[in-house]
């Protein structure tokens, strides 16, 4: 193993995604540091959010080898063969929805404890109290017992966040975690999304917003058409960008802010 | 009025020993029922063909035939192949058969209704697909199956009294028995018909008060 690999949380080689004859991901090959904080911006289409769920398997590869953490799984050979490889690897990877998609009949604390107990096989005591401690984290102690339907968007999110926090990943993967939401709702997300960002954890954030990413990621990916166009530190992806399309994709964007 | 109080109470112990018949019956085959109708829904939804069709065959002879046939092919039908039941066996075998055809359908179409965004939301924390299942899928497709349940346990209990066909001593054939001994035919009928009712109105406060715990977290509280 070279001493880079060692230190690579996410390793993405060559994968490839379809849907039915339409290319969405064309040969995508992917590389995230530990600790690194990865913004990938593009427009709608441009198959952002059809890679983040090609890391965790929520949509199936037609190809490709992908490495989280400590897990591999290679695309190309029977998934079928590999669902417990699969499971590993969702469960060092957190996902957070566009959504939030939380679970509609179980509380705020039982949302997050879920992952624990029934996955891991945790004690739910020791779950629950680690729970309620990723809940100050996030700004929600006071609403343990309240279910998901009681919560506006922005808390559903941070519950979402808590819940991915509570299975202890080794990365993130966050969706649009904002897109769903009012405009004066997206802030207290974002925020604790950066406190998170100071951790020196590992978070792979798929984002419209612009100033957001500009702020928090350590680098940038540009996507269009299935394809990296254009990656860069994210000070100079912006400030700076050197392919045309990643220009006018950047120009209509903040012409719109 | 003696000649009504000497019917009620010669008639009351055979009519709650048809009640008891007929309520031990119905929370028989629903209990046995239900569990079938999983079953049923689990093998409908299975990705094999093989396991998927048999399923599906069962489901329509079930709601394609009336359940009296059913039950006379089970009570009359079957000796002629040597399995010779008795009249309570073998109604609530076909009676059970008959509810696990209804709910199976009833339950699969409820699990499919639930968004494939729970499914996910469960994979996405490490899963298994039984996991999923169990602990995201089914409490909620439970939720929008009730209405539907209650609908047929329902139907189920007043179902009960085609079992007089095979000789079940349950509620609607002891009412027979003694309008045929006493001549109080409308008598007979409407106490039947009034037990029936209150039965089936204990079973939709049930249902009511089911819906009423499941449905609780769709309250903003």
């Amino acid at each position: 193993m070279d001493r880079n690999n060692k230190e690579t949380m996410i390793a993405v080689k060559g994968l490839k995604k379809s849907f039915d004859n339409n290319h969405v991901l064309s040969d995508i090959d992917l590389n995230v540091h530990k600790g690194e904080v990865l913004a990938i911006i593009g427009p709608s289409g441009s198959g952002k959010t059809t890679l983040l769920r090609c890391l965790n398997f929520l949509e199936t590869p037609n190809g490709g080898n992908i490495r989280i953490s400590s897990t591999t799984v290679d695309a190309s050979q029977d998934l079928k063969k590999q669902k417990k490889a699969i499971r590993a690897l969702r469960k060092s990877a957190g996902f957070v929805f566009q959504n939030f998609n939380l679970f509609p009949h179980r509380t705020v604390l039982e949302n997050i404890t879920e992952g624990p107990v029934i996955v891991k096989g945790e004690e739910p005591d020791s779950a629950a109290k680690k729970a309620r401690k990723l809940l100050k984290k996030v700004g929600l102690a006071n609403k343990e017992d309240a279910y998901p339907s009681a919560l506006s968007g922005g808390q559903q999110q941070r519950v979402a966040i808590a819940r991915a926090l509570a299975m202890e990943p080794d990365v993130i993967l966050f969706d649009e975690p904002t897109s769903a939401l009012d405009p004066e709702l997206v802030g207290e997300v974002l925020n604790v999304i950066k406190e998170l960002a100071t951790e020196e954890r590992t978070l792979v954030i798929v984002t419209h917003e612009m100033a957001f990413a500009r702020d928090v990621a350590d680098r940038v990916i540009f996507m269009a058409d299935g394809q990296i166009v254009e990656e860069a530190p994210a000070e100079e992806l912006f400030s700076d960008p050197k392919r045309e399309r990643t220009k006018k994709f950047l120009k209509k964007i903040l012409e719109k802010q | 009025m003696d000649v009504i109080v000497d019917l009620i109470l010669k008639s009351a112990p055979f009519l709650m020993k048809g009640t008891a018949f007929t309520v031990g019956l119905s929370a028989g085959s629903m209990i046995l029922g239900l569990s079938l109708g999983f079953l049923i829904a689990f093998m409908h939804l299975s990705p094999s063909k093989l396991i998927r069709w048999p399923a599906m065959f069962f489901v329509s002879f079930i709601r394609g035939t009336p359940l009296i046939v059913q039950l006379f092919l089970i009570y009359y039908g079957l000796p002629e192949f040597g399995v010779r039941l008795d009249p309570i066996p073998a109604a609530l075998l076909g009676l059970s058969l008959n509810v696990g055809g209804y709910t199976g359908e009833i339950l699969r179409g409820a699990i499919q209704s639930v968004d494939k965004s729970h499914w996910e939301a469960a994979y996405s924390i490490g899963m298994t697909p039984a996991q999923a299942m169990r602990r995201s899928i089914l409490p909620q497709a439970i939720r929008v199956a009730l209405p539907a349940l209650g609908n047929t346990f329902l139907s189920l209990i007043k179902d009960t009294a085609i079992a007089a066909t095979i000789q079940v001593p349950e509620l609607f054939r002891q009412a027979q028995l003694i309008s045929a001994r006493t001549y109080e035919v409308f008598a007979m009928y409407l106490s039947a018909a009034a037990i029936y009712w209150i039965l089936c109105i204990i079973l939709s406060r049930l249902q009511s008060k089911m819906e009423q715990r499941s449905n609780r977290h769709m309250r903003a509280n």
